[in-house]
């Protein structure tokens, strides 16, 4: 059976979708951290799925391309949320309102 | 089946290895020696490497004049005039900033390279930014320089505003890369190719029956770089994150991130997208519009000056993306005239505000420089001038870059708009003003007064001498900038 590409396109749509839905809403920041990574690997099956269509390999390399990125964001993202947790004992970012204006 | 390495031009590379290269050193150095690597060596690496890049860039620009624009490593990374002046300004900036960065770390005793690791690292995405003639190259650029700002940002670990602002913009910037990707891949599905010449001659070729998806595609790319250069209505992270970052890292942010993603910007929209046009002009016209009065109206009502500025550079961007709006080689020469005269004063402008802000870098109201001007006129005449030069008075760099821009867009037909701009200005003024005037006012004449190191002062003075004398001779660097805006086009 084959399922037409147009389908995987839907779906990665959809999963950037709920990853920018989740991100908009959510206000723990581990939550919002794991809906970015969401939506870096919603973008790596819309890449997939277009190299299969166009027949064209670079679509596939760049998924590693992105798949790197994400990880240094990881890397450093979580340093980030441990060093606010120290402070605060919380991740939500409700509570990061020392700056306004 | 043969692998097939693609040819490389090293020294259309050069800068970034320089800069990477060095960044490593100073890691393995960090590492393996015993004990702390002084500051003083790290600060001179950097200097080191930034002046080596700016002597490439005069080997690379004679290679240029020679054998023309040419593209490398599978045509992902270009070398041209337009590549060589922003790598110049960005080495500049990154010399001004490690420099600023010295007194600072002295001052707030911060030992450790660490600083100018992380600096040296970002600045060469931003490099890359520069020469990148692929989506996928831009978005490594754009990467490397947000990962590194990431934690530059949250390296005050003595005030809870420096993490704060690092959770926001990361959260943002992860955001705003998301949807860049994302963008890009919508692109790469509807042009079949994420080079940007590739893209730019499959346009020129074929007419889209479905352009739906290159819209689609266009779109998300611009709000990603809209994010990354603080455009309104994606702009709510910059005050934040301006004012809770370490000052010296304010300035950087302020000047590379600019250049690299106007940079990019300019080869995405005008040598990717060039015969779409009329397509992605209607919404640059609104986010210009957005940009320019917001950023100038918001900050008449702030207190704090690093939160100002960012509302400030907010406006910058604006009449930035004027010049990109206009999308002819008048508005390109303008763009990055305008870019390459706001590195150097939003850099010095920002070192006054590190020395302004004292130990623990927290006094930034405007309450702090009543009186300035009076108590140490060499200083607080300095910040002046810079502020009038953002402003855009006669005789500064600031009031030829905003002619500048705003004549090649009423050239490309859009009056309205640069009047729009120029109102904006106007708001502007007045912020701008009411700083410059507190630094002559009567009050708080027995404050004490600030000393100002030898590093900054140097980077302060720079940053006035630039503006004073090619503002008041503008034509060497106007010509540098009309020469360096022949983009490799196919």
């Amino acid at each position: 059976m084959n399922v037409p590409a147009a389908w995987y396109l839907v779906l990665a749509a959809l999963l950037f979708g709920i990853g920018a839905f989740g991100l908009l809403t959510r206000r723990s920041a581990l939550i919002m951290f794991m809906c970015i990574e969401l939506m870096l690997n919603a973008v790596n099956l819309t890449f997939v799925t277009f190299a299969r269509t166009l027949s064209d390999i670079s679509g596939q390399a760049i998924v590693f391309f992105v798949m790197v990125v994400a990880a240094a964001e990881v890397t450093v993202g979580l340093g980030i949320v441990v060093s606010v947790f120290r402070r605060r004992s919380s991740t939500s970012v409700d509570e990061l309102s020392e700056m306004k204006g | 089946m043969k692998l097939v390495i693609p040819s490389i031009h090293y020294l259309a590379i050069l800068p970034i290895l320089i800069f990477f290269g060095v960044a490593l050193a100073l890691v393995l150095a960090s590492a393996l020696a015993r004990g702390k690597v002084p500051l003083a060596v790290a600060t001179s690496s950097v200097v080191l490497a930034g002046v080596a890049t700016i002597v490439v860039t005069y080997f690379q620009w004679r290679c240029v004049s020679r054998s023309g624009a040419s593209t490398t490593i599978a045509h992902a990374i270009v070398l041209d005039d337009f590549s060589i002046v922003a790598s110049a300004v960005i080495a500049l900036s990154v010399i001004m900033t490690a420099l600023v960065a010295h007194d600072w770390a002295v001052r707030e005793r911060v030992s450790g390279v660490e600083f100018h690791i992380l600096a040296l690292a970002a600045s060469s995405g931003a490099l890359l930014m520069t020469q990148a003639n692929d989506l996928i190259v831009i978005f490594l650029g754009l990467e490397i320089l947000s990962i590194g700002l990431y934690v530059l940002v949250a390296f005050d670990r003595h005030r809870s505003k420096s993490s704060e602002a690092a959770l926001k913009y990361f959260l943002l910037g992860g955001f705003a890369s998301a949807i860049f990707i994302y963008g890009a891949a919508l692109v790469y599905g509807a042009t079949g190719s994420t080079n940007l010449t590739s893209i730019s001659y499959f346009l020129g070729s074929n007419v889209l029956l479905r352009p739906g998806l290159l819209y689609a595609g266009g779109a998300l790319l611009l709000v990603g770089f809209a994010f990354k250069i603080a455009a309104v209505p994606f702009h709510l992270w910059s005050p934040d994150v301006y004012e809770g970052a370490p000052t010296p890292v304010t300035g950087l942010m302020a000047s590379i991130v600019k250049v690299g993603a106007f940079a990019a910007l300019l080869r995405v929209l005008i040598s990717a997208l060039g015969t779409q046009l009329d397509t992605w002009r209607p919404i640059l016209w609104i986010l210009i519009v957005l940009t320019t009065v917001v950023g100038a109206s918001v900050a008449l009502v702030q207190r704090n000056v690093k939160r100002m500025l960012a509302y400030s550079s907010i406006n910058h961007a604006g009449f930035i993306l004027l010049g990109v709006w206009a999308g002819t080689i008048r508005g390109t020469a303008a763009t990055l005239f305008y870019v390459i005269t706001y590195a150097p004063i939003v850099v010095a402008t920002f070192a006054i505000v590190t020395l302004i802000g004292g130990v623990g870098d927290e006094h930034h109201s405007i309450e702090r420089y009543q009186g300035l001007a009076r108590r140490q006129p060499w200083l607080g005449g300095a910040l002046a001038i810079l502020l009038l030069s953002q402003l855009g008075a006669p005789l500064t760099t600031g009031f030829y870059a905003k002619f500048a821009v705003l004549a090649s867009v009423v050239d490309a037909g859009g009056g309205a708009l640069a009047l729009i701009a120029l109102i904006s200005a106007a708001i502007a003024a007045f912020f701008y003003l009411r700083w410059a005037m507190a630094l002559y006012s009567d009050d708080h004449l027995d404050a004490a007064r600030v000393r100002v190191p030898l590093a900054t002062g140097l980077v302060i003075g720079f940053g006035v001498a630039v503006t004073i004398v090619f503002g008041v001779w503008p034509g060497p660097l106007a010509t540098l900038a009309q020469h360096a805006t022949v983009l490799f086009t196919p």
